[in-house]
């Protein structure tokens, strides 16, 4: 049995960085500030230390450039997990995501692969304001060619991030702001989590809760909350929104009868809208409530504290939507 | 010192390119190939010039006007053919078409149907082939349109700053679709200030040279110091090569923008007619075989459409493979 510790969820992914960079020479990162300085927020701490800088690449600010190298780097071999410091900064390098990494296996007739890794932050609530702030994934998800992962605990973040890496294809991995303090246990050892499995947060009978990266933790203790009200909630955290775990959430559904999406992506054509839009196809004759989703709202993110606690998902509004839902039918 | 073998291969490639280019041309007014098709009759030297240096391991990254550099990749005509044809047999299995050939057995990186997008790849290549510690290169083929692109321009500052085995090759074919690269006309604004693309390499610390791009063996040359360079680890080169396309932008351009006349003035200084006549005057061969290799070429050319005409077109399902290198979800 694998020694587990706690660890914070950027140990964990620092560790998941280690342990994939000492197996395999063909894993090589870069991104801003990501060698000296370990990564903003500390990710890639030591790294350089250990790997050197043919392996670890401070590179310029220069995101069409480096993550394009990234695609170009894959194409010829290497396993490059590259770092766009803010997903908010995605615009400047888009083409090179979505036109050439999305599509080449596809356009070429299937005959290479690109096994390259984007890792990049994403939320609000820490008054970074509109430019800083987007989760964004539900943009990722629209696009074929993409694997789109998003973790919301240490024990994911190391799992999916060392599957992520052997993954040969292109995938986008989003961490949540918030979630980088958060403690957990964490096995030693390397270990890989499946891609396209859900995984029950909480078990309840009463309404099923879809959350994802630090909305699984909202949602979770909008559940401790209702639970003292004798409502019973069943959390999913799909854990990967590409490829999503469908079968897991129907059949959820089939037992609660309900169904509420929380989701931090911008509420009009997102994530929570194409999940409730999936259910009401596949689970239409066993609802018993309107599907309800907890989204931001189409704003921008605003600075101010305040404003932003208005437009941002959290426990409060999720337990008012459970109520909702649990009240009808 | 190139062989007498060598040059007869070379011509034989430029023969093969307007062959394959000129019937196209024909073809696609019949209307038996679809969509957009980029042509790259007049500019033959310049990719054969070039890729006549490369050896196995190199790559190249190419652009919407692709077909040229495909071919001297040594890229089977009869693949390329049927995948313009948009049938299973073609080289991507007829899922990516004229823009979106690739054949990375060959080197050959892709087409690419983003203006630019092909310098970010370049540099990824690049930096995978000298991490590897390999002596290989990568040849960055992209037009005098897509020197003015961020992407391009990044990927000329991180080859430079990282020392990349790169050679970025301009086909000044003297057209951003209706803009001059150079001289503007009355009625539109220059495309940029600099005097040449080469003279702007330089403020990249970037060595470069203007290369007379109709005539093979100049450009063959430039090519050579330039890939001798990146394969010491001296870094990356540019090579600023003035050619014409004698077709549109693309099949249907109407053309407004430029007369018949400058067209027939430079197919005066023909490639293919100018290398034939040095050939001759070396001593390399007689009239009587190059004619004889022109025919070889046009017949090959026609065996090509034969095949492509002949293959059938992808089963509806395929449609769905190719998107991951695991099954469709």
């Amino acid at each position: 049995m694998s020694e587990v510790r706690e660890l914070t969820f950027v140990e964990a992914l620092n560790e998941a960085l280690m342990q994939e960079m000492e197996r395999d020479p063909s894993v090589i990162v870069m991104g801003e500030d990501v060698g000296v300085y370990g990564g903003i927020f500390g990710v890639t701490k030591g790294l350089l230390e250990k790997f050197g800088p043919n392996r670890v690449i401070d590179t310029p600010i220069s995101e069409a450039g480096f993550i394009g190298a990234g695609v170009g780097a894959a194409a010829v071999g290497l396993r490059p997990v590259v770092e766009l410091m803010f997903v908010d900064f995605f615009g400047v390098c888009m083409d090179q995501i979505y036109n050439q990494a999305a599509k080449m296996r596809y356009m070429f007739g299937g005959k290479i692969k690109i096994p390259l890794t984007i890792r990049t932050t994403i939320g609000g609530g820490v008054s970074a304001a509109a430019q800083h702030s987007q989760v964004l994934y539900s943009i990722f998800m629209h696009v074929p060619g993409l694997k789109v992962v998003v973790p919301s605990t240490p024990y994911d973040a190391k799992g999916l991030l060392i599957s992520a890496i052997r993954d040969d294809n292109p995938k986008m991995f989003f961490e949540h702001k918030l979630l980088y303090g958060i403690k957990g246990p964490v096995p030693k050892e390397p270990y890989t989590i499946p891609f396209g499995v859900a995984d029950v947060k909480a078990e309840g009978s009463d309404v099923t809760v879809v959350a994802v990266a630090y909305m699984v933790h909202e949602a979770l203790k909008a559940a401790d909350e209702l639970r003292k009200e004798g409502i019973s909630v069943e959390v999913i955290d799909p854990r990967t929104l590409v490829p999503f775990d469908k079968e897991t959430i129907f059949k959820s559904v089939k037992k609660t009868g309900r169904l509420v999406i929380v989701d931090e992506d911008y509420d009009r054509a997102g994530f929570a809208s194409w999940v409730a839009a999936l259910v009401a196809d596949e689970c239409f004759g066993y609802l018993d409530a309107p599907i309800k989703r907890v989204t931001t709202p189409n704003v921008p993110i605003p600075f101010s504290p305040p404003l932003e606690r208005e437009v941002l998902p959290n426990a409060k509004k999720i337990i008012k939507a459970i109520k909702e839902v649990v009240k009808k039918g | 010192m190139l062989t007498h073998d060598k040059m007869i291969n070379m011509y034989y490639t430029m023969c093969l390119i307007r062959a394959f280019e000129d019937r196209v041309h024909e073809l696609f007014a019949q209307g038996k190939i679809p969509g957009f098709v980029h042509l790259y009759a007049g500019e033959e030297a310049v990719a054969v010039g070039v890729i006549a240096n490369l050896k196995r391991g190199d790559f190249i990254t190419s652009t919407h006007r692709g077909h040229g550099h495909c071919i001297a990749m040594g890229v089977d005509v009869r693949g390329m053919m049927a995948e313009l044809f948009g049938r299973r047999t073609g080289t991507c299995k007829g899922k990516g078409g004229s823009m979106h050939i690739a054949d990375f057995e060959k080197g050959m990186l892709g087409a690419n149907g983003i203006v630019g997008a092909g310098g970010p790849l370049a540099i990824g290549a690049a930096l995978a082939l000298k991490y590897k510690g390999t002596d290989n290169v990568v040849v960055c083929f992209a037009g005098d349109g897509a020197q003015n692109q961020g992407a391009v321009l990044e990927s000329l500052n991180l080859a430079a700053v990282w020392k990349l085995p790169v050679i970025f090759v301009v086909e000044d074919n003297q057209y951003a679709i209706s803009l001059r690269s150079l001289t503007p006309s009355a009625l539109q604004p220059r495309v940029s200030t600099a005097k040449s693309v080469a003279e702007r390499a330089i403020g990249f610390g970037i060595p470069s040279i203007t290369v007379d791009g109709q005539d093979v063996l100049a450009v063959y040359e430039a090519a050579k110091a330039a890939v001798e360079r990146a394969r010491r680890g001296e870094g990356p080169s540019l090579l600023d090569c003035k050619t014409y396309r004698y077709y549109g932008h693309f099949e249907g351009d109407p053309m407004v923008y430029r007369s018949r006349e400058e067209i027939e003035e430079w197919r005066k200084r023909d490639p293919i007619l100018i290398f034939k006549d040095k050939l001759m005057r070396m001593g390399v061969a007689t009239e009587e075989l190059l004619n004889q290799i022109r025919t070889k070429a046009v017949s090959e050319v026609e065996e090509a459409v034969k095949f492509a005409e002949e293959s059938p077109f992808p089963e509806p399902s395929e449609a769905y493979t190719d998107v991951f290198t695991d099954p469709y979800y």
